[in-house]
């Protein structure tokens, strides 16, 4: 296998496949972390998540057309822009979401499945109707695309990098928000008991659909950066809802630190079998070494251990 | 009581069978103007009457794939409208019954017998993935109808029910890797496919074609239909250097694919590596981005640039009908050909019936095809030539190339399987 290479490439090859490893990282940490929130804090089975990036896409998209447009000279950093509107209009998305419909479910969780694929379904139907059946090409600025040349053959990618950079300021800013803040603080009694937060005087819903809307605001963000390295049309977010789910159930749905961890490890296990086998092999052999770990721990890799 | 009513049943349906022969007759004395009578044209029971004939298209306007299938379903509304405006078929104006196959296939299936057997319709315009056309085959072989099927494919099939109005692959695959062996001076080749039937069957073909030559494939992957993630088969061809990338991507993979290839510092406009691509038309570019795949090139038989004067009407007159920011790609002209082909044969056949259709059919040519001139072969398919683009940041291909004989179709190549 390794016989037709000579020890220089062999060290690029790990080198390269280690960084598209840690791209692929970061692109699994962004895409779960909003559903980490949703369905890891608060329980809520979100079948539309895959709909909240794509909405936070085409965001990006009205943002991209709308500056080239109007004032081309912000082009260079309009991304930023588009992120920061991707998030709040996402996050809009989802309180509404939260009032008409989440909200009469938190007491029978497996409906929220049900219903928020219907959603999901809507919202396709509405991007379809919307924006066109085709997909939509988002326009970049220069500095996003190409790649950083290391020697010869290793060259990494831009918008690998500002991948990275951006599932860190996000994950860091989670963390704080989540475990640092009042309400985080807030957040999490309400998760753990929702009666007794609501006795010691925290108002339960709104922390509800802050804590939904937050989740939702990622998911938009995610979609936002995804422009930069998938496609943008209807039904683009369903490319991205099972390995979503497979990473925040393989985690331990209720840890944040568990969704990170079973990041790194599929990541890892795909980049560098997909190096070694075929795509379609290592898929399928990622997937059975999930299930046959989930067999053996249910709870996932981190579980938090409380009394109920 | 059984038999009393099975009388009485019988009694009315044979009395409503009378009325019925009455009034045609009736309207056939009167509508005397007429070219020919309906009961002369269709004596099989078709939804023909004397001006009007019906006929289905049956594609995906819902799903995922209402974003390939879209430009086939106004492709082939604008050739109906053309063909009524100069005047329909053997007098009778086409009227159309749409279904929407919503990307699901047992629903095509569903869809096509609905079409077939209550509508009665004399063609059927429809499918765009093989799977669909797998699900529907039976339908149509049964209940003797007839489609029009646009989409470029792998081949393997033969159909007494079907005109492919598409490539199949060897007609698409082999002029490529000819003209980029020999413009290119390519030798390796790295194979790329999404994993189902349609490009691992092209790419084994392409595999034969290239050892025939004596070239050498160095590398052969497929990724799942709806993969994002594309960095380690690009780290593979760096390694591997390949002197082509062919690749057969499609759906939103093919998006990851070239914006991953070209972050990942593979520029296509330099000499080497040469990307060929069988399955990126212009309207798959619309979701790549033209900066994305410049310097790429696609082998198909039509480009929305060929330049010649059918297709010249043909962009304005689509342009004018569905809007002037609209492209058109290979399978969308292939679709505009199917009510042309079948009106032509129609009118050769002075006859609406499924059977004289299909035996007027081979040999019925098409001088004012987009593409330029096309013929039915024998076995159903198109005989038509086959081009080189070059993939350019507007989106649109340039003709770099073109094959200069008509390419056979050879849905079951030998020595090829």
């Amino acid at each position: 296998m390794f016989a037709d290479y000579t020890w220089t490439e062999l060290g690029s090859i790990f080198a390269m496949q280690g960084f598209a490893g840690l791209i692929l990282f970061s692109v699994f940490v962004l895409m779960a972390l909003g559903l980490a929130i949703i369905f890891g804090q608060m329980g809520v089975i979100n079948m539309a998540h895959g709909e909240f990036m794509i909405l936070g896409a085409y965001v990006t998209y009205l943002c991209s057309n709308f500056v080239q447009a109007y004032i081309p000279s912000l082009f260079g950093i309009y991304f930023f822009f588009a992120m920061a509107l991707a998030f709040v209009a996402a996050g809009a998305l989802g309180a509404l979401v939260e009032w008409a419909l989440i909200r009469h479910l938190y007491k029978r969780p497996l409906d929220t499945l049900l219903a928020t694929w219907g959603l999901s379904l809507i919202l396709q139907q509405a991007y379809r109707s919307i924006f066109g059946a085709r997909e939509v090409g988002v326009s970049l600025p220069n500095w996003l695309l190409g790649s950083v040349p290391l020697t010869d053959i290793i060259e990494i990618p831009i918008n690998g990098i500002f991948v990275m950079v951006l599932t860190l300021v996000i994950a860091i800013g989670v963390y704080f928000l989540l475990f640092r803040s009042r309400m985080g603080m807030q957040t999490r009694a309400v998760v753990q008991n929702r009666v007794m937060a609501g006795a010691v005087g925290i108002n339960t819903e709104k922390v509800d659909r802050n804590t939904f809307a937050l989740g939702c605001g990622i998911a938009g963000i995610a979609g936002s950066a995804f422009t930069m390295i998938g496609s943008t049309g209807p039904t683009a977010g369903q490319l991205y809802i099972v390995d979503t789910f497979l990473i925040v159930v393989f985690g331990g749905a209720a840890s944040l630190l568990g969704t990170i961890a079973s990041s790194f490890a599929i990541s890892q296990a795909q980049s560098t079998m997909e190096f070694f086998l075929s795509g379609s092999m290592a898929k399928v052999l990622t997937l059975l070494t999930v299930v046959g770990i989930l067999m053996l721990r249910p709870e996932g890799l981190f579980s938090l251990k409380m009394r109920r | 009581m059984r038999r009393l009513k099975d009388l009485i049943e019988n009694r009315l349906s044979r009395r409503s069978v009378l009325t019925g022969t009455a009034a045609a007759a009736m309207l056939a004395t009167a509508g005397a103007f007429a070219p020919s009578l309906a009961q002369d044209v269709n004596t099989t029971g078709l939804a023909v009457t004397d001006d009007t004939v019906t006929v289905g298209i049956l594609h995906s306007v819902t799903g995922t794939m209402a974003i390939s299938e879209t430009g086939s379903v106004q492709a082939e509304k604008l050739a109906i409208e053309q063909i009524n405006a100069m005047g329909g078929v053997l007098g009778r104006k086409i009227e159309y019954i749409q279904e929407d196959g919503a990307s699901d296939w047992p629903t095509f299936a569903e869809k096509a017998k609905k079409l077939l057997v209550n509508d009665k319709v004399a063609a059927v315009f429809g499918c765009w993935t093989s799977a669909s056309r797998k699900a529907v085959l039976p339908v149509f072989e049964q209940y003797n109808g007839m489609l029009y099927y646009p989409t470029f494919y792998e081949g393997l099939e033969q159909s007494p029910n079907v005109i492919y109005t598409g490539q199949e692959a060897t007609q698409q695959i082999i002029a490529g890797i000819d003209w980029v062996a020999k413009e290119k001076g390519a030798k390796s080749f790295y194979l790329l496919g999404s994993d189902y039937i349609w490009p691992r069957t092209s790419n084994k073909i392409a595999r034969k074609h290239i050892e025939k030559l004596g070239l050498k494939v160095v590398g052969e992957e497929y990724y799942p239909l709806g993969h994002t993630q594309f960095n380690s088969v690009i780290n593979k061809i760096k390694l591997k250097k390949p002197d082509v990338i062919y690749a057969i991507v499609v759906g939103g993979s093919n998006v990851a694919f070239y914006k991953q290839l070209k972050a990942a510092g593979i520029d296509m406009t330099k000499e080497k590596p040469v990307l060929l691509t069988i399955s990126v038309t212009e309207d798959e570019i619309r979701g790549i981005g033209g900066e994305n795949i410049e310097g790429a090139y696609a082998a198909m038989k039509y480009f929305q640039s060929l330049d010649n004067e059918n297709n010249k009407e043909f962009v304005k007159a689509f342009k004018e009908m569905w809007g002037d920011d609209i492209v058109i790609g290979d399978v969308t002209q292939a679709a505009y050909l199917g009510p042309w082909l079948w009106k032509a044969a129609v009118e050769k056949a002075g006859s609406f019936d499924i059977d004289k259709v299909r035996l007027a059919s081979p040999g019925i040519e098409l001088t004012t095809a987009p593409e330029g001139y096309v013929r039915i072969h024998e076995n159903h398919h198109l005989w038509s030539k086959t081009r080189i683009g070059l993939a350019k940041t507007d989106g649109q291909y340039d003709l770099v190339y073109e094959t200069e004989e008509l390419m056979e179709p050879d849905p079951f190549p030998e020595g090829y399987q």
